[in-house]
C-alpha cells in the first residue's frame, strides 16, 4: 500500500445533545482509506457507521451535534473546512450513495435534468454537454435505452434502477472516494448481486476508493481489502478482509459471522444469534460495550479495552480475550453447525 | 372492487384457456404427490390437509380515464397458481419484488378478492365468503407483514394492539385480555411490562416481535410471514427466525413463509417455492432445492446470495441477472423468464413449459432446459 493514505479520520467524536442527555454516537473512531481500496464497514443500525461517514462529509449540520477529531483528506482537514469549501470536494472528491433511492432522488424533475445540474455544479460545460454526459453516465451504469430513459422521472424506474442513478450522479464528476451507505439493503439478493457487481466495475476501470457501509458481512466478503467491525460507536476489530473473515478476533465479529443464512454449509438446526439487543448509547456499560451480549465475558471486561494490533500488523481488535483461548471459542460460535456433526 | 373483479373472470377462459388448462391439469396431480411423499417422508408432519389453492388468478386492472375509468389494461399479479399446504409444515415462498407473492399470500388470505380460482382452507371453500362469513376463518389464518415500522399504529399503545383481535372476537372479558396479552408477550420474548409502550419505543426486531404476538393473539393454525425478517439487521434477523421456529414446535403452526433470499427461507422450510412473474416455476423439498436445483431462475437466485466468505465468494461463478423483472401487464409470451435466461432457446419464446415432476422426491418445475438434463417424463 501506499504510504500516504487518500482519506484519514483521526479520532473521530461525534456526539448529539438531546433532550435526555448527550448521545455519543461516534466515539473515537480512527480509520485510513487508500487510492483504489476498498473498505468495508459493518455493524447493526445504530453503531454509528453512517454518523461517521456523513460526519466526513460534513453531511450533519444538527445544531446539536458536537464534533471532535480530524478527517484529512488530501491534507486538508475537512472539519476545518467553509460551506463553500466542503462543497466543492463533495461530489468531485469524495460521493455518496445512500441506503433509500426513492427518497433520495427528487420526484418532481427528470433523471437527466437532476444529473445534469450536478455536474454543471462543478463544471464549466453548456446545458447540452451535461445532458450529454448524463447520457453517457446512465450507460455507463447499465440502463438499457438511456437516451430515452434520460427523460423519465424517477417513479418510472424500478429500485435497483434507481439506485444506478444514484450511482451514475455519484461518480458523474469522478471522484476519488465513493461512499456507499447500504447500498443495497432496500434491494432484492439478485439487484442486489447487479449493484455490488456494477460497484465492482466502476471501482476497477476507474480506480475509485469505495467505503461500504452493510449490516451484511456477506456483502463485504468478495469487495472490500479491508474491514472495520463497529459496535456502539467504536471499531471492535479491524484489519484485512482473509484477517477478520477467518481469523476473526472481537466475540461480536464471530456473532456477526454465525448470525448469517448460509448456504454454502450444512443447514444447522438452530441459527446462533447474538442474545439481546444493542445497548442504548444514553446507557453505555462500562468497560467493553459488547460485555452484556458477550458470552465469553470475565472479570476483566469491566475495563474499557483499546483497540490494539495483538496478533498481526494491521489487524486490530478491541477484546481481553486470550489469543489462545479464542480460538477454541471462535469454532462455536461461527460453525455451530460444525460442533453438532461431532456430537 | 368485487364488481370489477367479475368480468375479468368471466372472460378468462376465452383469452387463456388453452394452455392454462392443459399446464394446470398436469401441474395440479403432481402437487398433490408432492406433499403426501413429503408428509410420509418427515414423521413430524402432521400431514391432514390445511390448505389448497387451485388455479388461483389476481389481475389487478389498470384504468385510464377521469369519469369513465376505462380499463386499459391488466396486471397479471397471479396467473393460475395452485398449491397445498399440510398442518404443521412450513411453505417457503420465494421470488423477487413483483413477481406475485404477496399478493398470493393476500389472496389465500383472503385479503384481496381472487380474480378466479378458489382456495380451501379446512375443508372450506373460502374464496367467495362473505365478510361475515369470513371472520371464523380468520381466526384460523394471520398475518405477520414486512415493514415493522408500518405495521403497528404510531398512536395505539402495545397492549391495544395485540389485544385488538380478542376484542373484535370477543375473546374473554377484560382481565383475560390483559392476561392473555402479558402471556402473547412473553411467548414472542417481550416483557409483559412493555405492555404501555407505544411501538416507537422499539427497535425494528422487538417491533416484528409485537406484529407476531397479534398473530397469534387467536390461536391461529396458520401464518402467513410476509417477508418478516427483510427489513432487519442480519444478527436481529437469526432472533427472529429462532423464534418462529420455537412458536411453530410449541404451537402446532402452519407457515407459509415469504422471501426474496433463499438464504433465509432454508431455515424455516419444509417445502420450498418459487414464483417469478405471477407463476411458480419450482417447488421442492426443502434441502432438495440447494443441491438440486431444476429451474434457471432457482440456480440464478441462489447464486445471487451472498456468501460470508471471501474464498469462496471470489472462486464462485455467480450468475448475475440481467436487467429487472418485465412488467406483469405484458408478461413475456412462452417461457415467462426467457428473456432473462441464459438457456433460453426458440422454443422458450413460444411455450409456456409445463409445472411438471423431476424424479420421485416431489420436485416440480416448468421449464423446457431444466438443470438436471431433462428427467422429466
Amino acid at each position: 500500500m501506499s504510504a500516504e493514505p487518500l482519506l484519514e479520520v483521526r479520532d473521530l467524536k461525534v456526539s448529539f445533545r438531546t433532550e435526555d442527555g448527550v448521545i455519543p454516537a461516534v466515539d473515537g473512531v480512527s480509520l485510513s482509506l487508500s487510492e483504489g481500496e476498498t473498505l468495508g464497514i459493518v455493524g447493526e443500525s445504530g453503531s454509528g457507521k453512517s454518523v461517521t461517514m456523513m460526519s466526513v462529509m460534513r453531511l450533519i449540520n444538527d445544531p446539536n451535534a458536537h464534533f471532535e477529531g480530524e478527517v484529512v483528506y488530501k491534507g486538508r482537514d475537512l472539519m476545518k473546512l467553509t460551506r463553500d469549501q466542503i462543497r466543492e470536494i463533495r461530489g468531485s472528491g469524495i460521493a455518496m450513495i445512500f441506503q433509500d433511492p426513492m427518497t433520495s432522488l427528487n420526484p418532481v424533475y427528470r433523471i437527466g435534468w437532476q444529473i445534469a445540474e450536478q455536474i454543471r455544479a462543478h463544471e464549466p460545460i453548456s446545458k447540452q454537454a451535461a445532458h450529454a454526459r448524463a447520457i453517457e453516465l446512465l450507460t455507463a451504469v447499465g440502463i438499457p435505452h438511456a437516451a430515452q430513459r434520460v427523460n423519465d422521472y424517477p417513479h418510472q424506474f424500478s429500485g435497483g434502477m434507481r439506485q444506478r442513478v444514484m450511482i451514475a450522479m455519484a461518480i458523474s464528476c469522478h471522484p476519488d472516494i465513493l461512499i456507499a451507505d447500504e447500498p443495497t439493503t432496500a434491494l432484492d439478493v439478485t439487484i442486489q448481486a447487479q449493484i455490488l457487481s456494477l460497484i465492482r466495475k466502476l471501482r476497477d476501470d476507474f480506480g475509485t476508493a469505495v467505503v461500504l457501509i452493510t449490516h451484511d458481512m456477506g456483502v463485504v466478503a468478495d469487495l472490500a481489502d479491508r474491514i472495520a467491525v463497529m459496535y456502539a460507536g467504536r471499531i471492535v476489530e479491524q484489519g484485512d478482509r482473509r484477517d477478520v473473515f477467518y481469523d476473526a478476533q472481537h466475540p461480536y465479529t464471530w456473532g456477526l459471522l454465525g448470525s448469517i443464512a448460509r448456504l454454502d454449509r450444512p443447514k444447522p438446526r438452530r441459527l446462533s444469534t447474538i442474545p439481546g439487543l444493542p445497548p442504548s448509547l444514553l446507557r453505555l456499560p462500562e468497560g467493553c460495550a459488547f460485555g452484556p451480549r458477550c458470552a465469553h465475558r470475565f472479570d476483566r471486561c469491566d475495563e474499557r479495552p483499546a483497540l490494539l494490533a495483538k496478533v498481526g500488523e494491521g489487524h486490530l481488535d478491541a477484546c481481553h480475550l486470550d489469543i489462545e483461548r479464542k480460538k477454541e471459542l471462535r469454532e462455536t460460535t461461527i460453525h455451530p453447525e460444525l460442533i453438532e456433526e461431532a456430537k | 372492487m368485487t364488481g370489477s373483479a367479475g368480468p375479468p373472470a368471466a372472460d378468462l377462459p376465452a383469452d387463456g384457456s388453452p394452455s392454462a388448462t392443459s399446464s394446470a391439469a398436469t401441474a395440479t396431480s403432481p402437487v398433490t404427490a408432492a406433499a403426501t411423499s413429503g408428509a410420509n417422508g418427515e414423521g413430524m408432519l402432521d400431514g391432514e390437509l390445511l390448505l389448497r389453492a387451485e388455479h388461483v388468478t389476481k389481475y389487478f386492472p389498470v384504468r385510464k380515464g377521469v369519469l369513465l375509468q376505462r380499463e386499459v389494461a391488466r396486471v397479471h399479479a397471479v396467473d393460475d397458481v395452485s398449491i397445498e399446504l399440510r398442518a404443521g409444515e412450513t411453505l417457503g415462498l420465494v421470488g423477487e419484488s413483483g413477481c406475485g407473492k404477496s399478493t398470493l399470500a393476500r389472496c389465500i388470505a383472503r385479503l384481496y378478492p381472487l380474480t378466479s380460482g378458489t382456495v380451501v382452507f379446512e375443508g372450506q371453500d373460502i374464496s367467495r365468503l362473505s365478510r361475515r362469513k369470513l371472520r371464523p376463518v380468520r381466526r384460523e389464518l394471520q398475518m405477520v407483514f414486512q415493514d415493522p415500522y408500518a405495521s403497528l399504529n404510531p398512536r395505539k399503545r402495545v397492549g391495544a394492539i395485540i389485544s385488538n383481535p380478542l376484542r373484535i372476537h370477543r375473546r374473554g372479558n377484560r382481565k383475560q385480555i390483559k392476561q392473555r396479552v402479558a402471556e402473547l408477550l412473553e411467548l414472542v420474548g417481550l416483557s409483559p411490562e412493555h405492555i404501555n409502550r407505544y411501538p416507537h419505543e422499539f427497535s425494528g426486531g422487538q417491533r416484528q416481535r409485537i406484529g407476531v404476538a397479534r398473530a397469534l393473539a387467536l390461536r391461529p393454525r396458520l401464518i402467513i410471514a410476509d417477508e418478516p425478517v427483510s427489513a432487519l439487521d442480519v444478527s436481529i434477523r437469526a432472533q427472529v427466525i429462532n423464534l418462529l421456529d420455537d412458536l411453530q414446535d410449541e404451537l402446532h403452526l402452519t407457515y407459509i413463509f415469504i422471501a426474496h433470499d433463499l438464504g433465509v427461507v432454508r431455515h424455516v422450510s419444509d417445502r420450498i417455492a418459487v414464483m417469478y412473474l405471477g407463476k411458480i416455476v419450482e417447488v421442492s423439498p426443502g434441502e432438495e432445492l440447494y443441491k438440486r436445483p431444476i429451474h434457471p431462475y432457482t440456480e440464478a437466485l441462489l447464486s445471487a446470495v451472498p456468501i460470508p466468505d471471501p474464498d469462496l465468494a471470489t472462486e464462485r461463478q455467480q450468475i448475475v441477472l440481467e436487467g429487472d423483472v418485465p412488467s406483469p401487464i405484458t408478461p413475456p409470451s412462452g417461457c415467462r423468464f426467457h428473456p432473462r435466461c441464459r438457456y433460453a432457446t426458440e422454443i422458450c419464446t413460444q411455450q409456456e413449459p409445463p409445472l411438471v415432476e423431476h424424479g420421485t422426491g416431489g420436485h416440480l418445475a416448468a421449464c423446457h432446459h431444466p438443470l438436471d438434463g431433462g428427467a422429466a417424463e
